[in-house]
């Protein structure tokens, strides 16, 4: 039984055992696939973006990221990230809540809904803005009389991104939180706790990690997105064009330094996403296993 | 704390779970409630909960109607069947919630917390584990945390639903015996749901016997074994047979032969017979008594089991043998039942 010839045989990991595992020149031919699909796709963009940022020094490069439009086009970013991504936790929690832990009328309808901007091309949505509330739109007259500016503004760059970002934090959460199940709130609740002590201590801690990943997915969105934005942005530099926006604009104009500075911080955001995410999963990983009960 | 539930009917979406239950549990008991998945047994303890409220009926802790209290006023302990467990808090923190969460004076201080959190442990013998996370422990120290924690809340009422049923068969006996101790130590009232009948008749004061929404039968561990007032009771607890008989002027017959026992009180039809496969008189010479065939014979642990052709309809019976008996050898076997009852057909 301990004959160390067959245990030799063991394999590493319990999940890989010797049937299923391919030969060595399969293993590697798949490996060299996906590494030279991501490197072709992912890496060599990057390196491009970076490089074209920098063409032209480290002078250029912050002189182009500190011009007035730029700036502007960031601090929108940024506001839009800040009010999108707040409403987003709060309305993905809301509905993972109703969705996973009771029962009611209309909840099939309610979940296919929450898919449907991964299911609508971004341009569609911001076109639905358009044909709301344009001017020749549905509630345009209405908006207009009582002196509400949606389209072409900032509200409804707003609007539009947080529709195209909503299903993040829902989706991350309605599956954790349905194999939770209720047992851990009846516990809570048996023990004397009200509503919002056990949500605070029993319902968040169990969806933490998930809600973090969904708010991370959701926040690089808020601030990348560029379909739905671009219809009813108006592009009005300095006032209304964020980031992605702005890297077009830019880039149309043939001032690719620029262009390419504002889009290495888009870059760089979505590295940092990266980093994140897995500095989490390194850290955490155990406890996030052990919540997700895997 | 005395429980009385009085005439509770209990549905699920128009679907009836209970139909009509009456139970007095009394203070410092142990009850089990017993029967098979879909029994209702659950819906009742969910019910003394709290965490279901009786479409009809009420249900009393003491004198005090608590129907229509939250589960939180009714200030019972619940053990879940998976022990619902604070995943992301330590063993101490998961016992002192209860303590945690309640407001102004009521709450201790968190020392006070703490001390009561290694008391109870102390009390279901995981002293020194206090900083262990759930996952870290096994099976069965998780059932012990989880009354712990249920326990320091000093519930009206202990209520454990299936509180052994994840467990192995070794651990499950070991705690069976702890639990009883850990009650007659702290005399709290207490009731368990469990489909398990060697443990309802083991650990329980008093069995309560469900099946389809209804309470069959409520008693000791004997009464219920020895005088089981139902068909489904008999067959339900413990080892049974049943022959279809018919009743004429007090005698029991089986086709067209009485079979030597009398039952003066039950009225003339068509009747079941139940009596244990161990508890029958062999004999020899057939003067009164039920004969069959051995259609089939399995060796038990200690005995062996015959099953019995007899009358002329297919009709199957068993009974047990000592080992060795020489009956068991032979082609034909006659005997009579020592106790058994008489169920009318309806």
């Amino acid at each position: 039984m301990a004959d160390p010839e067959i245990k030799s045989y063991e394999p590493y990991h319990e999940s890989l055992s010797a049937a299923v595992t391919e030969s060595r020149p399969v293993r590697a031919a798949l490996m060299i696939v996906a590494f030279a699909f991501l490197g072709v796709f992912l890496l060599l963009p990057l390196i491009v973006v970076f490089n074209e940022a920098f063409a032209k020094g480290i002078g250029t490069y912050t002189e182009a990221l500190a011009s007035p439009d730029t700036r502007s086009a960031i601090r929108l970013t940024l506001l839009v990230a800040a009010i999108s991504v707040p409403l987003n936790i709060v309305f993905g929690i809301s509905a993972a809540w109703a969705i996973a832990k009771f029962e009611f009328t209309g909840k099939a309808f309610l979940t296919t809904l929450i898919d449907l901007p991964f299911s609508v091309s971004p341009v569609i949505s911001g076109l639905v803005y358009v044909l709301l509330f344009g001017a020749q739109g549905l509630l345009g007259a209405w908006l207009k009389a009582h002196g509400i500016v949606i389209l072409f503004a900032v509200p409804g760059i707003v609007l539009a991104t947080i529709f195209v970002t909503f299903p993040f934090v829902a989706r991350e959460l309605i599956p954790l939180m349905q194999e939770q199940g209720n047992g851990d709130e009846e516990a809570a609740l048996s023990l004397g706790a009200n509503g919002s002590q056990t949500f605070w201590y029993v319902t968040l801690p169990n969806v933490k990690w998930g809600l973090l990943y969904g708010v991370l997915l959701c926040n690089a969105r808020a601030m990348g997105e560029f379909g739905a934005v671009s219809v009813v942005s108006g592009h009005i530099r300095g006032l209304t064009n964020t980031m992605p926006l702005h890297v077009e604009i830019l880039y149309n104009e043939y001032n690719a330094v620029a262009a390419f500075a504002v889009a290495s911080l888009l870059a760089g955001l979505a590295l940092v996403t990266l980093v994140l995410k897995t500095l989490l999963e390194m850290r955490y990983g155990a406890e996030i296993a052990a919540v997700r009960g895997h | 704390m005395e429980v009385r539930i009085t005439n509770v009917r209990k549905e699920f979406e128009r679907f009836p779970a209970l139909h009509d239950v009456s139970l007095d549990i009394k203070s410092g008991e142990l009850i089990a409630l017993l029967g098979p998945s879909g029994s209702g047994k659950t819906t009742l303890l969910r019910l003394i909960a709290g965490l279901e409220q009786p479409t009809k009926g009420a249900i009393f802790f003491g004198e005090e109607d608590a129907s229509h209290k939250s589960i939180q006023e009714r200030n019972v302990g619940f053990v879940f069947q998976h022990y619902a467990l604070f995943r992301h808090m330590t063993v101490a923190d998961n016992i002192g919630f209860g303590l945690k969460v309640r407001h102004g004076a009521a709450r201790p201080s968190a020392k006070e917390i703490r001390r009561r959190a290694s008391e109870l442990l102390d009390l279901v013998q995981l002293s020194g584990l206090e900083k262990r996370y759930p996952a870290q422990l096994s099976g069965g120290q998780r059932q012990r945390v989880a009354l712990a924690r249920a326990m320091a809340i000093e519930p009206r009422v202990l209520l454990l639903d299936e509180p052994f049923g994840a467990l192995d068969a070794q651990v499950r006996r070991e705690l069976r015996r702890w639990l009883r101790d850990i009650h007659d130590a702290t005399g709290h009232t207490t009731v368990f749901v469990t489909h398990d009948q060697e443990e309802a008749l083991e650990l329980a004061d008093r069995v309560v016997v469900m099946s389809q929404g209804r309470i069959e039968q409520v008693g000791s561990a004997d009464e219920i074994y020895d005088t089981p007032n139902s068909p489904f009771v008999y067959s339900f607890i413990g080892e049974s047979s049943s022959v279809p008989v018919k009743v004429e002027d007090g005698e029991v017959w089986i086709a067209d032969r009485p079979i030597g026992l009398s039952a003066p009180h039950v009225p003339n039809g068509e009747a079941v017979l139940f009596f244990r496969p161990h508890d029958i008189e062999l004999l020899d010479s057939c003067n009164g008594c039920i004969a069959g065939t051995v259609a089939a014979s399995r060796r038990l642990s200690g005995t062996r089991r015959v099953e019995l052709e007899i009358g002329g309809e297919r009709q199957r019976v068993e009974i047990e043998l000592p080992v060795d008996h020489p009956a068991a050898q032979k082609s034909r076997v006659a005997f009579r039942p020592g106790r058994w009852k008489l169920f009318p057909v309806a």
